[in-house]
């Protein structure tokens, strides 16, 4: 893992103590807040509906044992004990206090933590498949080069005052676990002729204006990569619409200048600018490399886990369900699923937090990820340890065997936090889970991506969900309107609407009729939810949906 | 021909506190509250104003001053929209916020 530089110790040091003292002047009245503001969101203090929240980076999703202890520390000490992961592999205290704030910057900085460029128009955290490095599909570990694009991206001096804020996601393998084609810039790493390189695709996003990531670039070789990005971020900083929020990302610069336009005038200027970098950032990419280096896998017997797997349904449920393929022989990716049913998606308490640092530190190589998905990986665990792993999450009701089914619902914090909400998604995900928990379906029903946002900016990724559920607010009432058909992998796709919105009390059961007609329709139990939809569309859908309320509602 | 004036929905004026962040309302003797059933309901335009910005001069309470819709309830203002219903509540998931202050008393 990377290991800070005295450099990095150093600036961080410094910006915290910025930030301190700028805390100190709001509090004694010399800042306003309009002055204050824009630094505190630097620092990744926004103000919600009831508190402030303290968003913290995890860069890639990737953590130590002892950066998940820290986190449950500042859990505790100065929150309500608790941590909310997102969607965008970072972590967010939902009650901390302005005095103690600074002091929380602090704690992170002991573990190389920090919340700088997670708010502002600024390049925010750089996401990466969270199993990287693991995957038995992976061509390179992209956790290098996003790690090289942290370092370039913060504090840069030119990306400081963008006309919108700008992700950048990274992915080693062809499956797209990153979901890339819904961010400002997706790389995927790519060999040709033996030579590593990137495919680049630009202005994806989500939001109130979804667009799947065009290529750019098909090929992209390795020692290009940051003058190739440098180029594209000059050519939106200088052209990308200032004049109207909604309009500033660089999705729509790429929509309305056309793709080949963009791309003349990337390459123009990144042949501008190439020669000026010497291969200083390629030494950097090497020393980097360094701290990534693969953990030494031992082969051993396994048959604790075959024993196991025979004797008990409950561990070859979770085994089933929760473990991915790794790339070395008797090995295996652990996901924990933060999502048992009625809980809040992505809550981990500080009590389960250190659990899982506990089990990273002696089965998992001191490793830990967080998902988009909002869950937690284990990505280096020998497959003889998983029944003394499975037995200790079981204790911290962190064992719920749901991965990938309609129960591990991506949910944004919605209007039970999030100032810029419409309507709840959180409850809207507790009782889904619940109810699909009681009917004993989800193994039966497969794999469904369920997710939901609490408004348009789409925080909660519902657009690429199979189901997608966007909470609005209809004439001061909550609605929900569904979505059908997108997908967040390599086969990116933009869910459909389904037609007019649910109220908060119909949207459940519309969500379980449209379920139990895809397993009335379905080909058999191999054809997942997705499969069924692209083959017959819309129709039998909005028939369970719409036709079937009606007449419940006239009998 | 002139149309009557709309009758104005009366208001309260709510905020962030500065140090704790949470929701509180300023009552009729200048004082801030965490309860909105201890605010002073406004019920004119120009009383409105007035009001809020004795709210904005104080910015080393409070962060975000504006007025919020309310209808007058028996025990005092009510909220009409169910965004101003979780602020005076706290979220749905967990008894924190000023229902877990409120479970204390």
């Amino acid at each position: 893992m990377y290991k800070y530089s005295e450099f990095d110790d150093a600036f961080l040091a410094q910006r915290n103590a910025q930030f301190r003292a700028q805390v100190e002047r709001r509090i004694s009245g010399a800042l306003t807040e309009d002055e204050f503001k824009p630094l505190r969101l630097m620092n990744g203090l926004y103000l919600q509906l009831h508190a402030y929240m303290l968003r913290v980076a995890i860069p890639y999703g990737t953590l130590s044992s002892a950066q998940m202890r820290q986190l449950a520390q500042l859990a505790e000490k100065w929150d309500k004990g608790y941590g909310h992961f997102t969607t965008r592999q970072n972590i967010q205290y939902n009650w901390p206090k302005l005095r103690d704030v600074p002091d929380m910057l602090d704690a992170l900085a002991e573990v190389g933590l920090h919340a700088i460029q997670t708010s502002g128009n600024t390049i925010r955290n750089v996401t990466a498949d969270h199993f990287a490095g693991a995957a038995a599909d992976e061509i390179a570990d992209p956790r290098p080069y996003a790690e090289l694009i942290r370092q370039w991206s913060t504090d840069h001096p030119d990306y400081q005052f963008l006309g919108r804020k700008f992700k950048i996601a990274v992915t080693g393998a062809p499956h797209d676990r990153a979901v890339i084609k819904a961010h400002d810039i997706g790389l995927q790493v790519v060999e040709r002729h033996g030579e590593p390189g990137f495919k680049v695709l630009v202005g994806g996003g989500l939001g109130r204006t979804p667009m799947i990531g065009k290529v750019i670039r098909e090929f992209l070789p390795e020692a290009d990569l940051l003058p190739y990005l440098e180029a594209i971020l000059t050519v939106y900083n200088l052209l990308g619409r200032r004049d109207n929020k909604y309009k500033a990302r660089i999705k729509i610069l790429v929509h309305e200048t056309g793709i080949e336009e963009i791309r003349d005038r990337v390459e123009a200027k990144f042949a501008e600018i190439r020669p000026e970098f010497s291969g200083a950032d390629m030494d950097v990419l090497d020393e980097i490399r360094g701290y990534f280096a693969p953990p030494t896998l031992t082969g051993r017997s396994m048959a604790p886990y075959d024993e196991a797997y025979k004797a008990d349904p409950i561990f070859r449920a979770w085994a089933d369900t929760n473990i991915a393929p790794h790339r070395a022989d008797g090995h295996a990716i652990v996901t924990i699923s933060l999502k048992a049913h009625g809980e809040t998606p992505g809550d981990a308490t500080a009590d389960q937090m250190r659990l899982m640092a506990d089990l990273a530190e002696a089965y998992g190589h001191d490793e830990l990820r967080i998902s988009h998905e909002q869950n937690v990986i284990l990505p280096h665990v020998h497959k003889a340890d998983l029944p003394a792993i499975h037995a200790a999450l079981k204790e911290a009701r962190l064992a719920t065997a749901n991965l990938g089914l309609i129960s591990d619902i991506i949910a944004c914090p919605g209007m039970d936090y999030c100032a810029l909400a419409t309507a709840r998604s959180i409850p809207i995900a507790q009782e889904i889970a619940t109810r699909f928990d009681e009917l004993k379906l989800e193994h039966e029903i497969g794999e469904l991506k369920l997710k939901i946002s609490g408004c348009i900016n789409a925080c909660g990724h519902h657009h690429v969900g199979h189901i997608g559920i966007l909470g609005l607010d209809r004439a001061g009432v909550e609605n929900y309107q569904i979505t059908l058909g997108g997908d967040a992998t390599e086969d990116a796709a933009i869910g459909t609407r389904t037609g007019p919105g649910f109220s908060s009390d119909d949207i459940v059961p519309a969500i379980e009729r449209l379920v139990l007609a895809y397993l009335d329709v379905r080909e058999g139990p191999e054809e997942t939810f997705l499969q069924t939809y692209k083959r017959l569309g819309m129709d039998p859908f909005k028939t369970a949906l719409y036709e079937e309320e009606a007449k419940a509602n006239a009998a | 021909m002139a149309r009557a004036p709309r009758p104005f929905t009366p208001k309260v004026v709510t905020a962030n506190d500065l140090l704790e962040g949470d929701v509180i309302y300023l009552t009729e003797d200048d004082q801030w509250t965490r309860r909105l059933s201890e605010a002073e309901i406004i019920e004119d335009e120009a009383h409105a104003q007035v009001r809020l910005l004795h709210a904005e001069r104080q910015p080393e309470k409070l962060v975000g001053a504006y007025l919020m819709d309310v209808a007058k309830g028996e025990n005092g203002p009510e909220p009409t929209h169910f965004r101003e219903d979780f602020r005076r509540t706290g979220p749905s998931n967990y008894l924190h916020g000023k229902q877990e202050v409120s479970a204390h008393v």
